[in-house]
């Protein structure tokens, strides 16, 4: 049957089963795939908190969904156009973020009653009219699946699990993808098991096979490379990104890099991706608990390396009184907070942008640092090595907020190459200070104390977490000597503005509304501005990566619109720091605290109610 | 090691400039003496080595020697040790602490540093009571006894800490008291010899809050007759009149009097710092009469930072990347011209 190929601008695909059924792996041959036929995409993995949560219950569902475009994309989507439902409570869990009068390709082998009842229908889905208004491919794919590979000689486990395949043929014929790239992998996965290789490359052909034939696919769909800057790309999760910037910037600085971490969701994969690369100086360290981890850091730091720690809110907050401690010490330190849902243990696999007020603020004594915001899956690179950057040049604890949607979403990303980053340049004691030299000495520009490491002869002091003398470091109670310190300790931080870029403005660069966001909403918010924009609403966008200090021409960029909407998915935490640090503006906030992102039809839907409200 | 010459060091140059600051009297002043005396037998240079502490009296210790030096927040101080040895095994790193510190707030970050073995001495001055807070009870406190916090006297059992060090696996385990300075200039000695984890307990007393606790076998009347300083490959033999020995009767170690009954030199417990199995050295480091002082345990093995160091060889083989641009361009890339 010839089929007409309609080409489509974007389109946003979930995968979602039992949390055995191979749904992660599937949407990522699926993004792959489409990264190499030069498409932007944006990804985002959503698995139940539990490993193996009862099969066919709607806790168990795992669920993988990709955006892919031929204009930039974002974010990995609000709503899918086509959802694979593995079973009824894979349609269950999803059926509400489907577009409607979109498609719904469900394997029908997995709709029995007793799935159905399972999944926590009252009645059959399929038959009791609730798909009405969705385009739904009914297919028996696991018997189809079983039928294509019932001569390979495979035990029936083996097939089933072949299952998975099966749909990603139907989904790769649906938007003309080669099969290429699948079978590659598929080859070189089961390499010592070419059976299983072969099997599964029968199903995703079966499967292909299968939706070229049927009439319910009417029309296949192509989606054009998108024009993204030339270069060499190539797909990156958060934390894998946000694990690279540190190799990089360790080897920038010419220093060795130590972490240590206790596990946690959702920031684990950072220590597992740097645990593999000990031959380049990375020492991952897993150590007893969280404390011990940040702990070690500084033990690490004070001893010459380029030190970090790793966590999630929960570990942040224990971590806190050893962070006061790297401050008085005022050695370099990077702690990264992949945010979750809070309080407490909170929603430990949800995205929130929890903790800003905490890295800010959540320590005793006046304790500033320096808070910065990853604001993409792939910049989380840049921003890691800027952290590093800023630590070791200022002799500071840099807090790096990411968060869960960021760490496992996964963007295309320009490979950086080490020879157009940035130089690091530690705060080493200059030569011409080294006879006269004393531990708590400050550069003057940057206030930074020098980094004097055990083993120097002629160098040995001691530090410690009493206040110090502010030339000596030998512990001080002087009273005037603690106000200078304080003050000193401000002022270092402060001064880290005249490091950092300037804010920068997208949309419109004056007029009635500034949308503001920080962190991991970048994506939602950019694309709703975007879309008011090629529409004509005037709307402009300032999205901070630098939350402390902030970027110097903030008031600038603020005092050019009359009304300021600060987007925040936490209770208004980035909202009450700008009245504190910029309290002659007026701010409203639009907060949302559900674990869950930011729409970009709530926030277009959103703008356009508040500029007609400012407009009346 | 990279030491290129061997300096000459004396006790005097790993004394800073620093104001000792312990109550007169204290027990921590001896044992500042006989680990600045202990440094120069080390044969480590002083830009070399690294004192770390945590909380409390004994805490103060680093900013006392000439060498680098960190005092950290109250219990982490093995964790920071940690950090230190990893990111420079070369260094001789020292951890100061205390009862309260190792034991109740840092208890956790203690039994495994001890577990990981990583090349750490670790001197834990025990006086049985909280001196930096003023006197309250600690985890090594004996039971029934009256502190601020205890007015009713101590009713939580204290700990041993040789057997936490032993049930955490540790490897070396030495004791020593604050009136022998010379003896625990020596045992300071091995514990830097020691590859791995060396843990040294100090009798400490602490005179404004704990005066006395240990006068039943220190004070000059009880001190030679309650004291057994034992040495591998030794009797374990002991009193006024070297008469007294210990004996293996049943699952108890017991005190004879070497003559009496029978019992000759021959029948007296030698010393074994060197055995695997530890259970003689549990029995040992439980006893109160004789007080057991000296290396208990010393058992050879290979430390963290040594096996790190095999894995990073192993990796360096196994690898297709060799540079960070090898592995920031690794996988599956695609260009866009």
């Amino acid at each position: 049957m010839a089929v007409e190929k309609q080409e489509l601008e974007k389109v946003v695909i979930k995968f979602a089963g039992d949390s055995g059924d191979g749904m992660q792996l599937t949407g990522m041959q699926f993004t792959g795939t489409s990264a190499l036929l030069g498409n932007d995409l944006a990804t985002f993995p959503d698995y139940p908190a539990e490993i193996r949560a009862p099969q066919g219950t709607v806790a168990g569902v795992s669920g993988f969904q990709v955006h892919i475009g031929k204009s930039q994309i974002y974010t990995p989507g609000d709503n899918a156009d086509v959802l694979v439902a593995m079973n009824a409570a894979a349609l269950k869990a999803n059926l509400d973020h489907v577009v409607k009068g979109k498609t719904i390709i469900v394997d029908i082998d997995n709709f029995k009653r007793k799935d159905w009842e399972k999944a926590g229908f009252e009645a059959d889905p399929l038959s009791d009219g609730t798909l009405d208004s969705y385009n739904v491919v009914e297919a028996p794919v696991t018997s189809l699946t079983k039928m294509a590979l019932k001569d390979m000689g495979l035990d029936n486990k083996s097939v089933v699990r072949s299952k998975n395949m099966f749909t990603l043929g139907m989904v790769y014929w649906m938007f003309s993808r080669p099969l290429d790239h699948t079978e590659k992998f598929l080859n070189s996965k089961f390499k010592s098991k070419q059976i299983v290789a072969d099997a599964n490359i029968k199903a995703l052909r079966a499967g292909y096979n299968y939706a070229e034939t049927i009439e319910a696919l009417a029309s296949a769909y192509t989606i054009l490379p998108a024009d993204l800057e030339p270069g060499t790309y190539k797909n990156v999760m958060g934390n894998q990104a946000t694990a690279w910037g540190f190799l990089a910037a360790a080897e920038k600085a010419g220093l060795e890099l130590f972490l240590g971490s206790y596990p946690i969701t959702p920031a684990s994969e950072i220590l597992h991706e740097l645990a593999l690369y000990k031959h380049f100086g990375a020492k991952a360290f897993q150590a007893e608990d969280e404390i011990a981890g940040v702990v070690s850091a500084i033990g690490a730091s004070f001893a010459g390396d380029l030190a970090i720690t790793t966590t999630s809110g929960p570990g942040l907050a224990l971590k806190t009184e050893a962070i006061g401690l790297a401050l008085i010490t005022e050695l370099p330190l990077v702690v990264v907070n992949v945010q979750r849902g809070g309080p407490s243990t909170g929603l430990p696999t949800k995205t929130e942008q929890s903790d800003l007020s905490q890295a800010v603020n959540g320590r005793n004594g006046a304790s500033p640092v320096i808070v910065i915001a990853a604001s993409t899956p792939a910049n989380c690179f840049d921003y890691a090595f800027m952290a590093s950057k800023l630590a070791l040049e200022h002799m500071t604890p840099v807090i790096l907020l990411t968060d869960g949607y960021l760490g496992n979403g996964s963007q295309p990303w320009k490979i950086k190459t080490m020879k157009e980053l940035p130089t690091i340049t530690p705060n080493y004691i200059p030569e011409d200070k080294k006879e006269t030299w004393l531990p708590y000495e400050r550069d003057a520009k940057t206030k930074a104390r020098y980094w004097a490491k055990p083993g120097q002869a002629g160098f040995e002091h001691r530090i410690g977490g009493l206040e110090k003398d502010m030339l000596t470091g030998n512990v001080s109670y002087d009273p005037v000597n603690h106000e200078k310190m304080v003050q000193i300790r401000q002022e270092k931080v402060d001064l880290v503005a005249n490091y950092i870029p300037e804010l920068t403005v997208e949309g419109s660069e004056g007029g009635d509304l500034l949308v503001v966001g920080w962190g991991g909403t970048y994506g939602s918010l950019l694309s709703a501005v975007k879309q008011l924009n090629v529409i004509g609403v005037e709307i402009g966008l300032a999205h901070f990566n630098y939350i402390n200090p902030l970027p110097k021409n903030t008031a600038d960029i603020f005092s050019k619109y009359t009304h300021i909407i600060v987007c925040e998915l936490n209770d208004g935490q980035f909202l009450r720091h700008l009245r504190g640090a910029l309290p002659d503006f007026k701010y409203e906030g639009y907060n949302k605290v559900q674990g869950l992102p930011f729409t970009v039809s709530e926030l277009t839907q959103l703008f356009t109610k508040k500029l007609g409200e400012i407009k009346k | 090691m990279s030491e290129v010459k061997t300096v000459e060091y004396t006790a005097k140059d790993f004394s800073s400039d620093q104001e000792v600051k312990w109550c007169p009297g204290c027990g921590d002043y001896a044992i500042l003496k006989a680990v600045q005396k202990a440094m120069p037998l080390v044969g480590r240079r002083r830009e070399d080595v690294v004192f770390v502490s945590g909380i409390g009296c004994s805490s103060r210790f680093p900013y006392y020697m000439d060498t680098y030096g960190f005092h950290s927040i109250h219990g982490r101080a093995p964790a920071l040790a940690s950090g230190v040895k990893l990111a420079n095994p070369n260094l001789s790193v020292w951890q100061i602490t205390g009862d309260g510190d190792a034991l109740a707030i840092g208890g956790n970050h203690f039994i495994h540093a001890i577990r990981r073995n990583m090349g750490l001495n670790i001197l834990l001055f025990n006086n049985r009571i909280y001196g930096l807070t003023k006197g309250q009870f600690s985890p090594t406190t004996d039971l029934g006894h009256k502190t601020k916090s205890s007015p009713q006297g101590v009713i939580d059992n204290p700990f041993h800490p040789g057997e936490l060090v032993l049930g955490a696996q540790g490897h070396f385990f030495a004791r020593c008291v604050d009136i022998n300075p010379s003896h625990m200039t020596g045992v300071m000695v091995e514990a830097e010899k020691h590859e791995g984890t060396s843990l040294v307990e100090i009798l400490q007393n602490c005179i404004i809050f704990n005066d006395k606790v240990f006068s039943d076998f220190t004070s000059k009347e009880n001190k030679s007759d309650a004291l057994l300083y034992v040495e591998h490959g030794k009797p374990m033999i002991f009193g006024k009149e070297n008469d007294k020995g210990l004996v293996l009767k049943g699952f108890e170690l017991e005190v004879v009097t070497i003559g009496e009954n029978g019992i000759t030199e021959d029948d007296v417990l030698v010393h074994d710092a060197y055995v695997k199995n530890p259970t003689l050295h549990f029995m040992m480091v439980r006893m109160e009469y004789p007080m057991i002082l000296g290396v208990i345990r010393n058992v050879a093995a290979e430390p963290f930072e040594k096996k790190l160091a095999k894995q990073v060889l192993e990796v360096e083989k196994k690898s297709n990347f060799k540079t960070i641009d090898d592995l920031l361009l690794s996988g599956e890339t695609w260009e866009i011209v």
